[in-house]
């Protein structure tokens, strides 16, 4: 890569750093708690909308990881989401009423978080609909992987996000307040993942899973990205671009070996597909707040009135990140 | 008092250094605390307050312990000076670090160094033997000097050290040393030791050594083999290193592995690690049934790490793997086979295939309507779909996700000039593909269709050009694949031989003789055919020679004796 490359990959960065401060104004703080973050806790940020029912579940699973302050934006709920929130000790809240879009799906209004408040932390960046396994997650906690990371000089750490859904119809089983989602969506696929690497950004560009194969089947280009980078030792320079599939500066995007070895890495089990999906769907196909023009949305739409079951007989059953290991999805690397 | 006295070397989680401390002490062993001179005040005032009362324990003058420099060893001296002064009981001096952790009975390690008085606990190995050193500095570690840091200055390091190569420059190593490596972690016995400490050469020595890169690991290794008559080389503290030579730690789900190791202590532990602090620090470990030691789980263990890091698992490529051009190490996981023209010539082709090797045999996977997987399935092993589009937006992703998602069992699938032709090149390159082709057998379906000649010669030409293409590229220098080509004329002459031959590579332990054959389309007038084209001004070459008229020998003549045995 050229100097003139870099220089140009610079100013992005930069670029997208004043796009992020001057979106602060955008966020009004409903609870700023963020005066009882220690020195080395570990942060989760997440934006949010209208998920007051899937909230306890994905809080108690994040602090049984060993997350300690969570920071998040509201865009403009009218569930309880706010008042929910506002109530936990825990937990610094924003508000806003701006437009998703225009922040680039949120990710302006966390880099602007990240470069106050994640300066010198390992931050976590999910949605309310991700989560984070890892390497031995069942028999350690997450202060244990970042510990290891740091003593290993490594910034970043990738998850793949991993599409996981029910057997049968996806409104068939409905999804109650504090339930564990893969309870009901405990299958994925396992094996057909393609992956291109962005000579740009040095990142890894993956698709497939159950969406590319069930909506996108005739135009994959437009299958959704699913690697992500969700855990960075954050530095007040940094800047996610494009959601948390890729950052600046460049090297936090090598999350991979070249040289065939396997780094280690994590996935993100998303629990998009419940029934709460098909409301989603058609209110983001209203709001049209979503990544390009909302296709995906429209896709889905489409296909989930058509044939609404992304299970097939070789969906695997979710068990537990040894699994994730052993087929591929994921890799203990030197970690043992 | 306890005959053994330790040596504690701490810069990081104190309560955790303080708590093993505090064990050893209450078990008679006198303990030397060296904390790190970088360690704020504050904090040594907490450790200190913390081992207030507890009877044998000192803190030693404080020296600044970077990683690969003189300090560690500047404190282990100054540390162990102390003990054998302050504590003239003291037989064995056990050095740890303030993250290790004892894995037996304090009074177990006690009675087993009673039994051996006069035995130095340390690794050291000449130069020569070791194979474990980090940027393969050995024996140069003794003779080049290092005024940079490895870990922060890592480009000066390297460079410095090149150009000392270049400039052919060698310090002197002084007379009657041996450079010995080995592991940090030792036990001395108080003569060794104090001859080494109180050495008329001391300075001599320490000035030397002063300057080794990384002297920790050689100062007394090498100085024990003048002064002691009695070492045994291994050390008593378990402590494994990753690919970077950085140490592994180890969490509470490695507590069985723990209890089955051999070792006395274990370094180092992560400060979290709750349980195994608890298991091993309790009162009634003795007590507790012992587990059949096998330290081989644990070097497999961490073999297993190091070799998944830097070779990874063959033919798998995900998130954290994605190898360069030439790095793949397996560019799939497993050996598969392509076979191009035996299903044009063959009825049924990949029935009888299935049956004589017992792998799974798919149709055209590279079909351009659809992936035409073996039963006809519309969706594969890992979920894997028959969308041509979805397989041509990256057909090597394809091919290696199938081979990966089906390990375990041979896969054989059918090419040709009618499918997508981008994966070829791989195919070529693959180590794993055994590619068997009859080149121009896709003639055989043209002169069995019913359609209008022009069509015919038309389809033909694209096709003939399209093999001509791909057999440029098994033909090249630089496949890998396994590659067989018969022309068509070839292959009709004799067709049990190769066969045979594909079969017994498949599955070479099945000795089984092929009895069977498969049943070959009607060629009677297959010649004239061709030669119609030849006369439309198309020039049929794949095929090799088809003299108009003369009409192949069914194979049957042949059926009686198909192999020759060796």
């Amino acid at each position: 890569m050229g100097i003139l490359a870099t220089y140009m990959l610079r100013l992005a960065r930069k670029r997208w750093r004043i796009r992020a401060f001057r979106k602060r104004r955008e966020l009004t703080a409903a609870a700023n708690r963020t005066t009882s973050i220690r020195q080395d806790d570990l942060l989760l940020f997440c934006t949010i909308r209208n998920e007051r029912n899937r909230l306890p579940y994905f809080l108690s699973y994040y602090r049984d990881l060993g997350i300690n302050h969570f920071l998040f934006v509201d865009n403009d709920s009218d569930d309880g989401t706010r008042e929910y929130l506002t109530r936990q000790a825990d937990i610094s809240l924003w508000t806003t009423k701006a437009s998703y879009k225009r922040s680039r799906y949120g990710v302006d209004w966390l880099n602007w978080l990240q470069m106050r408040y994640a300066h010198g932390h390992w931050t976590l960046v999910v949605d309310a609909d991700e989560f984070f396994v890892y390497p031995f997650c069942d028999t350690r906690p997450l202060r244990a992987l970042t510990d290891w990371l740091d003593a290993s000089s490594i910034r970043s750490f990738s998850a793949m996000l991993l599409d996981m859904y029910p057997k049968g119809p996806i409104c068939r089983h409905p999804y109650h307040e504090g339930q564990d989602p893969f309870e009901i969506a405990q299958w994925f696929d396992s094996g057909n993942y393609t992956m291109a690497k962005n000579r740009k950004y040095g990142n890894l560009w993956i698709q497939g899973g159950p969406r590319a194969r069930t909506f996108f089947s005739d135009a994959p280009e437009r299958a959704p990205a699913l690697n992500k980078i969700p855990l960075v030792k954050w530095h007040r320079d940094y800047a996610y671009v494009s959601s948390t599939h890729m950052l600046l500066p460049r090297g936090l995007n090598l999350v991979y070996d070249e040289w065939g070895g396997e780094k280690a890495s994590g996935c993100l089990l998303h629990a998009k597909f419940l029934d709460t999906f098909a409301v989603k769907a058609q209110e983001e196909m209203a709001r049209k707040q979503h990544y390009a023009n909302s296709n995906e949305y429209r896709a889905y739409h489409e296909g989930l009135t058509n044939s609404p079951d992304f299970w097939c007989k070789w969906s695997e059953k979710y068990i537990n990140w040894r699994q994730l290991e052993i087929l591929g999805l994921m890799s203990k690397g030197n970690w043992a | 008092m306890s005959t053994v006295g330790f040596v504690m070397l701490c810069h990081t989680s104190f309560d955790r250094a303080a708590q093993v401390a505090r064990h050893l002490a209450g078990h008679g062993c006198p303990v030397v605390i060296h904390v790190d001179r970088r360690v704020s005040r504050g904090a040594l005032k907490r450790l200190k307050r913390d081992l207030t009362g507890v009877a044998d324990i000192r803190f030693s003058e404080r020296f600044s312990g970077e990683w690969g420099t003189w300090g560690l060893v500047a404190a282990t001296q100054a540390a162990s000076s102390l003990l054998l002064r302050e504590f003239p009981g003291v037989r064995h001096v056990y050095l740890s670090s303030g993250s290790c952790l004892p894995l037996r009975p304090v009074p177990e390690l006690v009675a087993y160094l009673d039994e051996r008085p006069k035995t130095d606990f340390i690794e050291s190995v000449t130069t020569e033997d070791v194979g474990w050193t980090i940027g393969g500095l050995n024996t140069e570690r003794f003779t080049l000097r290092f005024p940079f840091s490895w870990r922060k200055q890592r480009r000066l390091f390297d460079a410095y050290v090149r150009l000392q190569r270049r400039l052919r420059f060698r310090r002197r190593i002084p007379a009657g040393m041996v450079p010995h490596l080995g592991s940090q972690w030792w036990c001395l016995t108080r003569q060794t030791l104090s001859a080494i400490l109180d050495s008329p050469d001391r300075e001599e020595n320490d000035r030397y050594f002063q300057r080794v890169w990384i002297p920790d690991e050689s100062y007394f290794q090498t100085l024990v083999r003048q002064v002691s008559a009695n070492v045994e080389s291994r050390s008593l503290t378990l402590s494994k290193f990753d690919f970077q030579g950085k140490p592994h730690v180890f969490y509470d789900d490695h507590l069985q592995l723990l209890r089955r190791s051999d070792y006395f202590v274990v370094r180092k532990i992560w400060p979290q690690a709750d349980k195994l602090y608890r298991t091993f620090l309790s009162e009634d470990l003795a007590s507790q049934p012992q587990a059949e030691p096998n330290p081989g789980k644990i070097d497999r263990l961490f073999a297993k790490a190091v070799e998944r890091r830097t070779k990874g698992r063959a033919g798998l490529y995900m998130q954290s793997r994605f190898p360069n051009l030439n790095w793949e190490n397996g560019m799939t996981a497993a050996p598969y086979s392509v076979f191009q023209g035996f299903a044009d010539l063959f009825e049924n082709f990949d029935t009888w295939l299935g049956k004589a090797t017992g792998t799974r045999v798919h149709g055209h996977l590279f079909a351009p309507d659809r992936v035409e997987f073996a039963g006809d399935e519309r969706i594969y092993n890992g979920a894997l779909p028959d969308s041509a589009d979805l397989r041509d937006y990256n057909p090597r992703g394809f091919l290696y996700n199938l081979i990966w998602n089906t390990r375990g069992e041979r896969q054989c699938f059918q090419f040709g000039p009618r499918d997508k032709q981008k994966i070829g090149e791989f195919l070529a390159r693959d180590p794993h593909a055994q590619i068997s082709v009859i080149s121009g057998a896709w003639a055989v379906p043209l002169f069995h269709t019913n359609s209008n000649f022009s069509d015919i010669r038309k389809e033909a030409a694209q096709l003939q050009k399209i093999e001509a293409d791909h057999l440029r590229v098994l033909r090249a220098l630089t496949v890998k694949a396994r590659v067989r080509i018969w022309t068509l004329a070839e292959f009709i002459e004799n067709p049990m031989e190769p066969l045979q031959t594909i079969i017994d590579e498949i599955s070479p332990r099945s000795s089984r003789r092929l009895t069977e054959a498969p049943r070959m389309a009607d060629l009677t007038g297959f010649g004239q055919f061709l030669q119609n084209l030849r006369n439309q001004g198309m020039q049929p070459t794949l095929m090799g020679n088809f003299p108009a008229g003369d009409d192949p020998r069914p194979m049957i003549a042949r059926r009686g004796r198909p192999y020759l045995v060796k």
